[in-house]
């Protein structure tokens, strides 16, 4: 056999096993889902798949009410995050000012404010203006923490767009509204996208301010599976039924999206 | 009718004047070339007039009218850019058709216009492909038509072949020539390219630093130059300088110093010089002959044989002169060469760079 | 910081001679970022210095610096300033190598490289609640967990995760989650890095070790740099796992810096206590904070 197959062969075995070990917990979860509770706390793999978790857990009214959490808030951050960092993005690149690149890092620097150093005042405040517990403050807070990173994803996908174009548009007669319409959008609609997916991403996965702010009515999927922590809350296939339908649409987000998550994460520090 | 006139024109970022004042009219239907080293602010001369950089002094007027606050689509120009600067997402038809579309052109209208312009560079094929599915040189072709579907008044082309390999070029070139011919329209042109500028220009525009050296049609700048910058600029190879001093200057001529010991008598007005005078003296390559009474002497040091002809890189006593000989010279490295100058080849600089007026002139 | 932008007045955004204002396009944003960090911070400052009690009301006045006092003061600080610099230290640690050498690795060519890659990145994607989930019972579970079945098999003793080595048991799980995060990023490094210069290091004989040592290293430092601030913000704050899986115990023996705030306001309601707590991190993230905008700064003007 030739050496460079030899050598393909030996990297497809050692990376295939590497992903197969950094998967195995996820797939783990996946096969309990399909497995009986008691079958669930033997880890075997000779069982009889069912699907009677997920049913259970369909038949679960309030396993929809917190997925409908998550999805409301999700989405309902991502689009006031975009409708705020949309214009800001749009004016700092394509007409910057003597201070846009300091507001550019003052927007940066908010993200690294740590929750928990104003965890008290907000749940104050949250307590005292009756947000506690609401989608619309989960929503308010998850677009906040979001915002920063969605101007510096889109200010970068902006500032991708050669110049000239908007020029040869200005020739043309576009006005800025028209630029924005008929040349901006359309330009950017991929990389929007995938900003909006990472946003809604985060938003969705986003723990600490879902644990501390919200309870029994506005607590999203990641509030509600931490509920299951409790010792009596160990049905196992359950929680991994009810997990996998929590996971999955948001991993097959992020598998589309994964260059963009780099851009977006590092602040375009990495390309 | 479409004149363009600058009046005392100025640009400044900041307080640091890129472009200081230039006086220029171009003519109706001219094909006007500015051309310069990189840095020289042809391109930020272009894009003022374009309306996409501000005037920060002086007036433009376009047609006699002034245009300084016009926004750059109300100019009645079109401009072809470097890059192309095509829209990615659109096809070529919808590219060629944005501005009509932009002015509420009616379909029909739009799509005859775009159908004209597609027929005139023969791109009636490739209407509904997108420009990433386009050569180099069918895109330069989009970016024309799209200048063209405008009918505007004047054309702008800010560097549009540098992007172009060599032989398309050539090619493209051409076609500007021919496309000023049938379209008969203003067009005022960028390159840092000499020949694209000899050869496309009715006059050329030669900027330094942000000022005008001299305008006028290509021969005339390059037989004429006004000063060493132009001089130099022009031609390919580059001029020949040489630094001497004056011997004697008389109503006949100046006659001046060569390295070796020779000099030469060149037929110069002797008004703005006298005897020790620092002068240049600036000779191009095709007006040097081999002559064994030639008055420069030296040894050939480098030598290319192009065929058509042979250049010839002469050692002249420490400066270095080329020749351009006829092709089947035989000249090899080593060579020991006498060179002299053909009649009225030669120009002579003053201490200042100013070219001296020849007798007669 | 104000918010007005003046703009060079191109002629493009003029309109019959007006600029293009960017202000109402920038200030939204600007507004409600700028509220968002002003007043909590403002408050959490402000109660940090008061005595104040949400179990008794009658505790209030000017407190000095008597709640920093008695955080510092307060073992459970140092332990938990220690639990977080272990955690955050070891994660950073495995990531990077791991993360450096999956780079490496997927980098290659192989059979289902693209498949390959998802499943390494999966991780990632899992909220942290549902992976602290996964590990604490399917995996970890001194009785029922796969890990415990593994060493059943083998004939070995089998380990109590959370309650013998509850720290690793945290760092391993963390570690698990970030890993393709940094492979993810050094990757994209990796496959930006100038093709014709690792040719032309083969040309000159360097060898795979070679290349790695002296090609790949150096041109993944910048990209190590940014993983390790950005890891670091986020390990600073770690809470939903230990949350889920210890509680912070047993004892105080898994509780972070994030995790002791979280116990002193939301568990015993003191807010000055908390609210000092909460200024120690503060500065402890700005510290990395300061580095980590020096660099993509450095970036923005590339």
């Amino acid at each position: 056999m030739n050496p460079k197959l030899v050598r393909k062969l030996a990297l497809t075995v050692l990376a295939w096993s590497v992903a197969g070990i950094m998967f195995f917990p996820v797939a783990w979860m996946l096969v309990t889902a399909f497995k009986t509770e008691i079958d669930a706390v033997t880890p075997s793999l000779v069982f009889s798949p069912t699907f009677e978790n997920f049913v259970v857990v369909d038949q679960r009214a309030d396993y929809f009410k917190f997925a409908m959490n998550s999805v409301v808030i999700a989405f309902g951050s991502t689009i006031l995050a975009l409708a705020l960092a949309v214009p800001a993005a749009y004016a700092m690149a394509f007409y910057p000012g003597r201070f846009t690149k300091d507001i550019l890092l003052w927007m940066l620097s908010t993200k690294m404010l740590p929750a928990v150093g104003v965890l008290v005042p907000m749940y104050l405040i949250f307590r005292n203006t009756g947000l506690l517990d609401t989608r619309t403050g989960l929503i308010i807070v998850h677009t906040l923490v979001n915002l920063p990173i969605i101007v510096w994803m889109c200010y970068s996908f902006f500032k991708d767009i050669p110049n000239e174009i908007l020029e040869a548009g200005r020739m043309d007669g576009a006005r800025p509204r028209e630029q924005l319409f008929y040349l901006l959008l359309p330009l950017t609609l991929p990389g929007i996208g995938s900003t909006a997916l990472l946003a809604i991403i985060l938003s969705w996965n986003e723990a600490f301010w879902s644990l501390n702010l919200s309870a029994a009515n506005a607590a999203p999927l990641t509030a509600f599976i931490a509920s299951f922590s409790s010792p009596e809350g160990l049905f196992w296939a359950k929680l991994s039924a009810a997990s996998t339908m929590a996971v999955a649409p948001i991993l097959i987000f992020g598998w589309l999206t994964q260059r963009q998550l780099v851009r977006g994460l590092t602040f375009g520090a990495v390309k | 009718m479409a004149t363009v006139q600058l009046k005392s024109v100025e640009k400044a970022y900041a307080g640091h004047k890129v472009i200081h004042g230039v006086d220029l009219e171009i003519r109706d239907r001219e094909f006007m070339v500015f051309v310069g080293p990189s840095g020289c602010g042809k391109s930020t001369l272009l894009r003022m007039i374009a309306g996409l950089e501000e005037i920060t002094g002086g007036d433009l007027l376009i047609d006699g009218t002034r245009a300084n606050d016009v926004s750059p689509d109300r100019r009645g120009l079109a401009m072809v850019f470097q890059s192309y600067a095509l829209y990615p997402h659109m096809t070529v038809a919808d590219n060629m058709g944005f501005a009509l579309k932009l002015a509420k052109v009616p379909e029909a209208e739009r799509n005859a216009k775009v159908a004209a312009a597609a027929k005139i560079l023969k791109l009636e094929d490739y209407l509904d492909r997108k420009p990433k599915a386009l050569s180099g040189g069918q895109r330069q072709r989009v970016a024309i038509g799209r200048a063209i579907v405008r009918a505007p008044k004047v054309f702008l082309f800010d560097e549009p072949l540098s992007n172009l390999d060599a032989a398309l070029r050539v090619q493209m070139r051409i076609e500007l020539a021919r496309l000023h011919k049938e379209l008969d329209a203003t067009m005022i042109y960028v390159t840092h390219d000499q020949v694209e500028a000899m050869t496309l220009a009715d006059r050329i525009v030669v900027l330094n630093a942000g000022k005008i050296e001299q305008v006028g049609r290509p021969l005339e700048l390059y037989e004429r130059p006004r000063n060493l910058f132009v001089a130099g600029f022009l031609g390919s190879p580059k001029m020949n300088f040489v630094e001497t001093a004056v011997q004697s200057a008389d109503a006949t001529g100046v006659t001046v110093g060569l390295p070796g010991g020779h000099s030469i008598k060149i037929a110069a007005k002797p008004a703005r010089v006298a005897k020790g005078d620092r002068v240049t003296l600036g000779v191009r390559a095709e007006h040097l002959v081999v002559d064994p009474a030639g008055a420069l002497v030296g040894r050939a040091d480098v030598v290319e044989h192009l065929g058509g002809e042979v250049l010839a890189y002469v050692d002249i006593g420490g400066s270095m002169v080329v020749a351009k000989l006829p092709g089947h010279d035989r000249i090899v490295v080593g060579d020991p060469v006498s060179l002299a100058i053909r009649d009225g080849g030669a120009i002579l600089f003053d201490a200042k760079g100013e070219a001296m007026p020849a007798l007669g002139a | 910081m104000t918010a007005t932008v003046p703009l060079p007045a191109t002629p493009a955004a003029k309109g019959g001679g007006r600029a293009v204002r960017t202000l109402p396009f920038i200030a939204p944003s600007v507004a409600v970022l700028l509220v968002w960090m002003i007043v909590p911070l403002a408050m959490t400052l402000w109660f940090s210095f008061q005595r104040y009690n949400l179990l008794n009301p009658f505790l209030t006045g000017f407190a000095g610096v008597e709640n920093y006092q008695y955080l510092f003061e307060d073992p459970a600080l140092w332990s938990a300033l220690a639990n977080t610099l272990l955690l955050v230290g070891w994660v950073l640690v495995s990531t990077v190598v791991l993360g450096t050498l999956f780079a490496v690795l997927f980098d290659q060519d192989f059979f289902g490289r693209g498949v390959a890659r998802l499943f390494v990145i999966a991780p990632f994607f899992v909220m942290p609640t549902v992976s602290a989930l996964i590990w604490k019972n399917l995996l970890m579970h001194p009785v029922n967990g796969f890990f415990a079945y593994v060493s059943r098999s083998l004939g070995l003793p089998v380990i109590d995760w959370f309650t013998n080595i509850p720290l690793t048991a945290i760092i391993v799980m963390v570690a698990w989650q970030w890993v393709p995060f940094a492979t993810l990023i050094l990757l994209t490094a990796i496959q930006s890095l100038d093709r014709d210069q690792m040719e032309a290091a083969r040309m000159d004989g360097a060898k795979s070790i070679a290349l790695f040592r002296y090609i790949i290293v150096p041109h993944l430092m910048r990209p190590i740099a940014i993983v390790v601030m950005i890891e670091t913000l986020f390990l600073l704050s770690i809470f939903a796992e230990i949350l889920v899986t210890t509680s912070g115990g047993p004892g105080v023996a898994t509780t972070n810096l994030t995790y002791l705030i979280y116990v002193r306001a939301l568990l015993e309601f003191d807010v000055g206590g908390a609210s000092a707590g909460g200024v120690v991190a503060i500065i402890l993230a700005n510290i990395i904070a300061f580095f980590l905008i020096r660099t993509i700064a450095r970036n923005l003007t590339a």
